[in-house]
This record gives C-alpha cells, structure tokens and sequence, in this order.
C-alpha cells in the first residue's frame, strides 16, 4: 500500500513536470503558470475561512495585517499562531 | 529572466537560504507529523511503518486520511483505492510541478530536479516561487526547503506515535491553522495589485463551490485551474 501510494505521489509530483515539458509554454501559459501559486493558495484556505468560524478569520487576518505591516514571516506566523491559539482556547 | 546554465546553480549557500527561510514553519510542519504519528498509533502501525510511509509518500494529507481509513485486509481493491484518493489529494502537484518547468527546465542536472520535484511540498514551492520571483535562480533554495520540511515530518512520527492520545485535538491550540497561516503570509507577500487578485478570488469561489457541490479532494484542483487561467487573462 505504501509503494501503491508513494508511486500516486510521483506520478503527481513528477508528471505534472514531466508533461509539461513536452509543450513549449508560451507567453499566455506562462502568465497562468505565475498565476498558479495565488490560485493554489486561495483554493486551499478559502474552504477553511468558510467552515473555520471566527478563530480562523482571527488568526489568518492577523496573520495577513502583521505580514503587510512588519514584512516578515516569522513575525506574521507567530501572530497568527498565537492568536489561533488564544481563539480557539476561548472557545471561538 | 530564464535561467541559464552560467547561473550558480546547487551551492551550498543557496541550500543554506532554503533552510533558513523554511525555519518559521518548523513548529507548523512537526505539529503535523506528530498529529499523523498519533494516527498511525491509533490504527496499530508499527513504528516503522508509520515512519517508512512519511518517508517515502510525505503527503501528510494523503497519510492522514488514508491510514485513518486503513482497510481491514490489504487487497489489490483497497490498495488501489488508497493509491487513488492519494493521486486525488496530490492532484494539484500535477500543476504546482508543472510550474517549476520554466525555472528547473533550464537545469542539466535531471536527476536532481526529479529528485527535488518528488519532495516537493507547498512551503519549498511558495518560498522558492518567492526567491525566483525576487530574481533568484539556484535551485538548491528548494531542495534546502525540501529538506528541513521532510526530515521535520519524518523526524516528528515518532513523537506523535509515542505521545499518541494524549495530544488531544489538534484543533484546541489552533495547530490546524499554522500551514493555512503560512499560506495567508505567502499570499501577502506575492501581491501585486488587485486586478492580479482577480484570479485568487475566482480561485477561492470555485474551491469552496466545488468542495460543497461534490465533498472529496478535487476542490484545491479544481480551484487552483480556475484561478490560474483568469489569473493568467487578467494579467496583461
């Protein structure tokens, strides 16, 4: 089971690569290409702003507002975390 | 501007940088190896098992679910269904690997890349996205973010194996929201106007429509392809 799924995770992560290569990606693709990391980004948190409730709002747009102000990761993560924390320690 | 082959390429200087620039995450990315190691207890994995499988699938997603729904007899149905919900979660490296080609297509050195795209998880793509966006080109920055995340998930089974139940919910302390925070970070730091955003949004809208129209794991997929294709119209 565990080579079964190590081999899904390689056609994945390697044959998406592999693929591509055989095109030549021109300007359009390449534009969606820089566009794919927002869009994976989005893709995956918006679900969990939708069903994470008032915590999750918290510590991600805390996350998000000490990243804009202090241009850190460090900082903006241990932010979020921490509030996360808090929030979900009082029972939001 | 491509990368050529007159670039430094796989220093170790660069492979220091991925390090350093993966460090924030350490506590998010061991927080979730131990909640699989808990699985991985709980469903009466051997120790070795649980760690071979972080080593060799490292998809913590993918491990979770599939172990938690370890079926009772290991047929050639029930292995291909974990193979299958496996490739379903992982889909969306279909694309994230086919994003690194501009970049890694300009390396000789195959056998890394592949080598590299096959521990490549979100944290070593979004902050080699960054890096190569802010004009760096040595691939080494990702396989040094490969490493700290891998050996921090293969290294953090065994604790949460041990620890087993008494981690409790991972949800109390809000350690299921560290990866989604990285994420908003990596998201604030790749802005670049509001009409780029266009392609976020519709990327959002699509997952959140997709995962409650249909449930399972196509809504990141479904969500990242549309985002990317407006995102790739609207940026002109």
């Amino acid at each position: 089971m565990v080579a079964a799924m190590a081999a899904a995770v390689v056609l994945c992560r390697l044959g998406g690569y592999w693929l591509i290569g055989r095109f030549t990606i021109g300007p359009r693709l390449r534009k969606m290409l820089n566009a794919l990391p927002g869009a994976v980004i989005a893709s995956t948190i918006a679900p969990i702003l939708v069903t994470g409730g008032v915590s999750a709002w918290l510590a991600l747009a805390l996350a998000a507002l000490t990243m804009i102000v202090v241009r850190n990761d460090f900082a903006a993560l241990a932010a979020g975390v921490v509030v996360a924390a808090v929030a979900r320690a009082s029972g939001l | 501007m491509q990368a050529t082959p007159h670039h430094p390429r796989w220093t170790r200087d660069a492979f220091r940088a991925g390090i350093m620039a993966t460090m924030p995450l350490l506590p998010g990315l061991c927080a979730f190896g131990i909640a699989f190691g808990t699985v991985a207890a709980r469903k009466g994995f051997s120790l070795l098992d649980a760690c071979l499988m972080s080593a060799a699938v490292f998809s913590g997603v993918a491990q979770i679910i599939v172990v938690d729904a370890w079926p009772a007899e290991l047929t050639a149905a029930t292995i291909f269904a974990g193979a299958v919900v496996t490739a379903l979660i992982c889909s969306r490296f279909i694309l994230i690997g086919a994003s690194m080609r501009p970049w890694f297509g300009a390396m000789p050195e195959r056998g890394l890349v592949y080598f590299t795209l096959y521990l490549l998880v979100e944290p070593p793509w979004l902050l080699g996205s960054r890096y190569y966006n802010n004009g760096g080109r040595d691939p080494a920055f990702v396989l040094g973010s490969c490493a700290v995340c891998w050996l921090s998930w293969v290294g953090s089974t065994a604790p949460g194996y041990w620890l087993g139940a008494s981690i409790g919910d991972p949800h109390r302390f809000g350690l299921d929201l560290i990866m989604p925070a990285f994420f908003v970070v990596m998201l604030v730091s790749m802005w670049q106007g509001a009409r780029r955003a266009a392609g976020w949004i519709v990327g959002g809208v699509v997952a959140v429509a997709t995962v409650h129209l249909f449930g399972g794991f196509w809504y990141v997929l479904a969500g990242a392809l549309a985002g990317s294709i407006v995102g790739g119209f609207v940026d002109d």
